[in-house]
């Protein structure tokens, strides 16, 4: 069965999508209720509110699905502000077209994705449009900020420990073999951050800031701070972890991991003193095996992110600039 | 030797001042990415040449893809990097947001699933690049011959690599030495730069593209001048042999013919070209004759003399103000093996 404009009217064909399916793998309290907003009660913690909006293709892929994609990626960037997930909202907007039993495997897989990130989903929308297929989620995310005590002023000091959890550019390697139809073993590392981030926080660890590794990739992040603290940051091509098939796929292609995205990986700056104790903690968690420090901050009187190469130069990384086009030769 | 004594003694030259032009793109990229201008003496410049195949795509040659890309059924099929090379008024980019169909693909070859299966619509490729890519568009006409596609059309830009560094060797005597091609000289051979190292007393050598490669290039540069020897070494023999590849040599010489071509910012080059032969011109898209010979570009760019390693790219007016990757006037800030660009991403600005 294929969607059509009718599941969009609002009439019978939309009830019975409704009940048939998103009901059928969303439900909870807040949800069967039905009601036009969801009524939820509040919490002596701060709220920390974030939206995203998914549209990848292809929908599947090696490693995740749009679904799964749609709650990590909301619920990731909740716990880089030290918020633990609570709620989330999840409106779908559907071409016609799109496969009925593909949509299924999405929402189930949206749904597991949510039980397993501790979240629930309390309101959702759906509509239909014109199009040839395609699936696209809008999700906004609440969470309850128990843990940022630490992360409040936000300032970064000379000496700070940049620590990332491990190999960079899988996802991005892994959408663009599927879009290339170019067969590997690359997979996503579409994952919740939030049992790591949760473990570091909880550790009392000096955490300065967190943020997720997604679009721009490592080098515009770092950059990004950069500029917003006025550091100068220095990391070691060597300690960087790249997986060799991902290497090799950037190598033939002309891609840069230092600017591919990742949908399971952060990165944390830490006090120097805490170094060791959140490497520890990262490398004996699942989500953190192949995690390193990369480099430190050096000072915090000029912006700038200097890379420290396999031969002993240095060389500037800069923002991405435009889109990551493959190379001609 | 090991790698670090290498570097070592690199960075001690004190000889007389050297210029040396690395000419393919890629090797700049390495050199810029390894941070291998931060190892080098005050007396050692690294110039960077003609090697990146969409920085001398002339602008004519864009604004004829957009002509095709606009006719109805008609769909235009490049690689990434030429979407954002300027045109005389647009960009293949901006004529996409405009409407033209322009597709962006990864291999020539996709095209013979999507001609087969919409036969109403003609595909137009845009083929750029040097001898190293050539071979696959011979392929891919022997394939559209076998199978008795028409619906296929091929816009050439392509170059070859000869005639631009006799070019430069003729024209500008500022460069003591080359690091040859990696890609195309596995193609050409080592030999092929044989007579340019005699008939102009310049060194040679042919590197890979790995950091280590690149370092022992110049290090085998350096010792060749202060020998006062100028030969052609291959420093990348897993690659490339003294011959070249044959059969590809044979397979680019079936269908492809030299002519002049233009050069954005260098000018028109004799015999630089290569150009269906006429067998095969049905295949072609009107690739002939597309110079910006005859308009002297107001523009204050100086991409043309980046190109020749006469300025640094910090040289030009325009450079990191009105041109930079996000906004490229010049060609040479467009693709990431750019000299301009790469030279706004990597180097020192702030």
């Amino acid at each position: 069965m294929k969607i059509n404009m009718a599941h969009g009217s609002g009439g019978n064909a939309t009830r019975e999508l409704i009940r048939d399916l998103f009901q059928k793998y969303l439900t909870n309290e807040y949800l069967e209720k039905m009601e036009d907003a969801a009524s939820l009660p509040g919490s002596k913690y701060p709220l920390a509110l974030t939206t995203d909006s998914f549209v990848i293709t292809p929908l599947e892929f090696p490693g995740g699905d749009i679904g799964k994609l749609a709650v990590c990626g909301t619920v990731n960037d909740l716990w880089m502000s030290g918020a633990e997930p609570e709620y989330l909202t999840a409106g779908f907007i559907l071409e016609e077209g799109l496969d009925f039993s593909l949509l299924e495997k999405v929402i189930a897989s949206l749904s597991k994705a949510a039980k397993e990130a501790g979240v629930k989903i309390v309101a959702g929308d759906t509509k239909v449009v014109q199009g040839n297929g395609g699936l696209y989620i809008n999700t906004a995310g609440l969470g309850f900020q128990k843990y940022n005590q630490s992360m409040v002023s936000g300032t970064v000091l000379p000496g700070d420990a940049i620590i990332v959890n491990g190999d960079l550019g899988n996802h991005h390697a892994c959408i663009m073999s599927q879009r290339m139809e170019i067969i590997n073993n690359i997979q996503s590392d579409c994952a919740n951050l939030g049992p790591a981030v949760k473990e570091i926080l909880q550790s009392g660890a000096e955490v300065r800031l967190m943020r997720d590794i997604t679009r721009g990739g490592l080098g515009t992040i770092l950059n990004e701070i950069a500029e917003s603290k006025n550091a100068l940051i220095e990391v070691e091509e060597t300690k960087i972890p790249v997986d060799p098939e991902v290497q090799s796929f950037c190598e033939i292609l002309g891609l840069d991991p230092l600017y591919m995205a990742n949908e399971g990986k952060f990165l944390c700056i830490t006090s120097q003193k805490d170094e060791e104790k959140v490497l520890e903690i990262l490398q004996n968690h699942p989500l953190g095996k192949r995690a390193r420090c990369i480099g430190h901050i050096l000072n915090t009187d000029k912006f700038q992110v200097t890379v420290k190469t396999r031969l002993g130069g240095r060389r500037i990384v800069d923002i991405l600039y435009g889109e990551g086009l493959p190379r001609i030769c | 030797m090991n790698l670090e004594t290498i570097i070592k003694e690199i960075g001690e030259y004190k000889g007389p001042n050297l210029k040396f032009m690395e000419v393919c793109g890629t090797h700049t990229a390495s050199i810029f990415k390894n941070g291998i201008k931060s190892l080098l003496p005050t007396g050692l410049k690294l110039i960077s040449g003609p090697g990146c195949p969409v920085c001398v795509t002339p602008s004519a040659y864009i604004d004829k893809a957009i002509e095709w890309a606009k006719k109805p059924d008609c769909v235009l099929l490049t690689f990434g990097d030429m979407m954002k090379v300027p045109g005389f008024t647009h960009s293949l980019s901006e004529a996409k947001a405009e409407g033209a169909n322009v597709e962006i693909m990864y291999s020539p070859h996709e095209v013979l699933k999507k001609a087969g299966s919409n036969p109403s619509k003609t595909y137009v490729i845009a083929c750029v690049g040097f001898e190293t890519t050539v071979p696959v568009y011979s392929l891919l006409i022997k394939q559209l011959e076998e199978n008795n596609i028409s619906n296929v059309k091929l816009l050439t830009a392509l170059r070859q690599v000869l005639p631009a560094l006799e070019f430069i060797c003729s024209t500008d005597s500022e460069i003591d030495a080359f690091i040859a091609p990696g890609h195309a000289s596995t193609i050409l051979g080592s030999d092929a730069y044989r007579n340019l190292a005699l008939d102009y007393k310049k060194p040679f050598a042919v590197a890979g593209f790995e950091a280590e490669h690149v370092v022992i290039a110049i290090y085998d540069l350096i010792k060749q001048m202060e020998k006062g020897k100028h030969e052609v070494h291959n420093l990348y023999p897993s690659a490339v042999r003294p011959e070249g590849n044959k059969t590809a040599l044979e397979t680019i010489d079936q269908y492809f013919t030299s002519g002049p071509a233009y050069w954005r910012g260098i000018g028109t080059i004799e015999n630089s070209g290569l150009y269906l032969r006429e067998p095969y011109m049905k295949y072609d898209a009107g690739s002939l004759g597309l110079s910006d010979d005859a308009d002297k570009q107001t523009s204050k760019c100086r991409c043309g003399e980046v190109i020749l390693g006469k300025i640094n790219p910090d040289e030009c007016p325009m450079f990191g103000k009105a041109c930079t990757p996000l906004k490229a006037k010049g060609p040479c800030m467009v693709s990431t093996e750019g000299t301009c660009g790469i030279w706004y991403r990597f180097s020192d600005r702030k």
